[in-house]
């Protein structure tokens, strides 16, 4: 990262009420440009972390800076950020164009100048139709739109975003988080989001940075926080994981082998893990990731190629199926009573037809699949 | 076996006995003064027999310099007193809103106190306050008013902070950070966002003060100095000789301008729970 500048820079930052620690040395840098997600399950401290940005709190340790300037002493009507509200927080009593207008008079905006900016920044949001409208005669999609035209129409560095799409309804949340991502490629302006929300951070955010009880766990792109989470805490919060506890048997630079009481099997890496053999550790295994096959009595277990025999499979029975119609989620009691999920696609229309419950199957993966976590 | 019919509780308005013991409560409630108005037509001196209809009383009433010269003080008072309750009780109501502080508990129960301590109680302890402090008595004209005027305050902006302290639960705190965020100073975020929300409830509690001192008599009555008269008292003195229709028309011109006022104290309000 360090070889494209940071537009923001949080340095060793906490936040304590009392005794409460919300937030917990954050050290994070920001990218000019990026579409940026804070995520993390409510009360992690990302909205904390987000209203020190925007200089609503003040870290009670730590600098933050942005553009380079330490915002210690700045208060919030002199950041060169603005932000979208959780609840948009449109001015009622003000019409949508002196909603978007409201900013500018603080800017020294000649007033010829004004009239333009906000009818650009309307357009920008597909709003220049209604500028006369009153907050009151708009639905929650529409005021969102003026909360985002009144804060792009300053021309911040850093555009703050507080669950910007949890009030609307599924349909709109699918249609907003496009263009929401194509809205920030347009303007160009770096957008830090706030969210609970993993498959919204995931579908807009070029980097997340995932948070929990007010420490950072790991910040990296989508598929990397997917693929390769940094400890457990990740890798259960984005997505679905299977996890079970281990020991390193084998830890060669090329592969490895862990031994799990919980799976009741050994799990081969094709690659090196280099963790410390012997401790305690776990593995993740992605629902997706696991084919299920037909078990018929008295059978070999049917090894991967990729892997020494008796390694990366499993036996089981079919407890529960969820048809989702894109694709079927399959509940699997192991021998030793461990529940598994594995996720099937349904490619063909009869695909569900597959397995049935109570059927008995083969779970295997290959040596690529499974991800080791030390934490 | 008898048969029990299941009723919603707005069925009981159908009953004819609730719909009976509605009317009775409101004829008792409305009966005096449907009289008053009603005598203050009447063309005869005596208030006992219908006579005929006639506007002198009201001709009469307004030629009355010393009632005029009341009903312009108590107008007078009641503009001012309205004025600076609604500053004081607006800037109480956000204080409390507001900020966290020691004995915040007790102060806002003691802001109430005026509105239960008895009016009597209440005018004696004004007459007495005046006296000790040596409060003048002979301030010119309509400074001789200031008395009253302060009296009514006191126990009027009370209603005013309540009215206020009520409207700013609704507001939406991040308004105001968005304010400050899009540039707003704390001054001009108060200015341009608080002011606007608690419009409805400045509004409803002005005209709850303006009704309140125009009407007040017990207080007004010890607050008063010699030469400053307003209109109850004036027409309790009236009274005290024998009730003619004069009094009966004035005092129907004050309950317009109460009704009047309180019909807009009710839109002003209702306007602020559509709003939230």
């Amino acid at each position: 990262m360090s070889d494209r500048d940071a537009i923001i820079r949080v340095e060793e930052v906490s936040k304590r009420y009392g005794k409460v620690t919300a937030v917990d040395r954050v050290t994070l840098e920001i990218p000019r440009g990026e579409f940026f997600a804070l995520l993390g399950p409510s009360g992690c401290g990302k909205t904390t972390l987000l209203r020190m940005l925007a200089g609503f709190e003040m870290p009670s340790e730590g600098k933050i800076f942005i553009d380079g300037i330490d915002m210690s002493t700045i208060p919030p009507n002199k950041r060169p950020v603005n932000m979208v509200f959780q609840s948009y927080a449109v001015f009622p009593h003000m019409t949508v164009f002196e909603n978007v207008a409201y900013g500018l008079k603080f800017d020294n905006v000649a007033k010829a100048d004004q009239y333009g900016r906000v009818m650009a920044a309307l357009a920008d949001v597909k709003l220049d139709h209604l500028a006369e409208r009153k907050p009151d005669q708009m639905s929650g999609g529409q005021r969102q739109r003026v909360a985002l035209a009144r804060a792009l129409v300053k021309k911040p560095k850093v555009l703050l975003l507080d669950e910007p799409l949890s009030a609307l309804d599924a349909k709109l949340r699918e249609a907003m988080r496009f263009e929401l991502a194509e809205l920030q490629d347009k303007v160009g302006i770096t957008f830090v989001m706030v969210t609970h929300d993993q498959d919204e951070a995931l579908a807009m955010a070029g980097r997340c940075a995932v948070m929990d009880r007010g420490k950072l766990m790991q910040t990296a792109t989508p598929s990397n926080l997917y693929e390769f989470p940094a400890n457990k805490f990740v890798a259960d919060f984005i997505g679905s994981v299977n996890l079970f506890e281990g020991t390193l048997e084998v830890d060669e630079p090329d592969h490895a082998i862990v031994q799990s009481e919980e799976l009741g099997g050994r799990i081969f890496f094709d690659h090196g893990v280099s963790g410390a053999g012997g401790e305690k550790m776990w593995v993740g295994i992605r629902p997706e990731k696991i084919e299920l096959l037909k078990r018929e009595e008295g059978a070999a277990p049917p090894t991967p190629e990729d892997a020494p025999s008796g390694c990366n499979v499993t036996a089981g029975i079919v407890r529960q199926i969820s048809y989702l119609g894109s694709e079927s989620i399959y509940e699997i009691d192991l021998i030793n009573g461990r529940r598994m999920q594995v996720s099937r696609p349904n490619l063909s229309r009869w695909d569900q037809e597959d397995f049935t419950w109570d059927d008995e199957v083969w779970l295997r993966w290959h040596g690529d699949s499974p991800v080791l976590l030390q934490s | 076996m008898a048969r029990k019919i299941a009723r919603a509780p707005l069925d009981y308005l159908n009953m004819p006995a609730m719909k009976a013991w509605l009317a009775g409560v409101f004829i008792f409630l409305y009966t005096p003064l449907m009289i008053l108005i009603l005598f203050s037509f009447n063309d005869s001196k005596a208030n006992v027999v219908w006579k005929g209809f006639t506007l002198k009383w009201y001709v009469k009433a307004f030629e009355n310099t010393q009632l005029r010269e009341a009903l312009f003080n108590s107008l007078l008072i009641a503009g001012v007193c309205t004025v600076i309750s609604v500053v004081l009780g607006a800037l109480m109501a956000f204080v409390f809103w507001r900020f966290k502080f020691p004995f915040k508990g007790p102060l806002e129960s003691g802001m109430n106190l005026p509105i239960v301590v008895p009016e009597i109680c209440f005018g004696v302890a004004v007459l007495m306050f005046f006296a000790k402090i040596g409060f003048p008595n002979d301030l010119p004209y309509p400074f001789n008013l200031t008395q009253i005027i302060l009296a009514h305050v006191t126990f009027a902006f009370p209603f005013v902070a309540i009215v206020v302290r009520a409207r700013l639960e609704s507001f939406n705190p991040e308004l105001e950070a968005a304010a400050l965020d899009l540039g707003a100073s704390r001054h001009q975020a108060f200015r341009d966002v608080i002011i606007p929300h608690m419009k409805p409830g400045l509004i409803a509690g002005g005209l709850l003060a303006f009704t309140l001192s125009l009407d007040d008599f017990v207080i007004t009555f010890f607050a008063s100095g010699p030469g400053t008269i307003t209109f109850p008292v004036k027409v309790y003195s009236m009274v005290r000789f024998s009730v003619t229709p004069e009094v009966n028309a004035a005092s129907t011109i004050i309950i317009l301008i109460t009704v009047l006022a309180t019909v807009l104290a009710l839109r002003a309000q209702s306007a602020t729970t559509k709003e939230s």
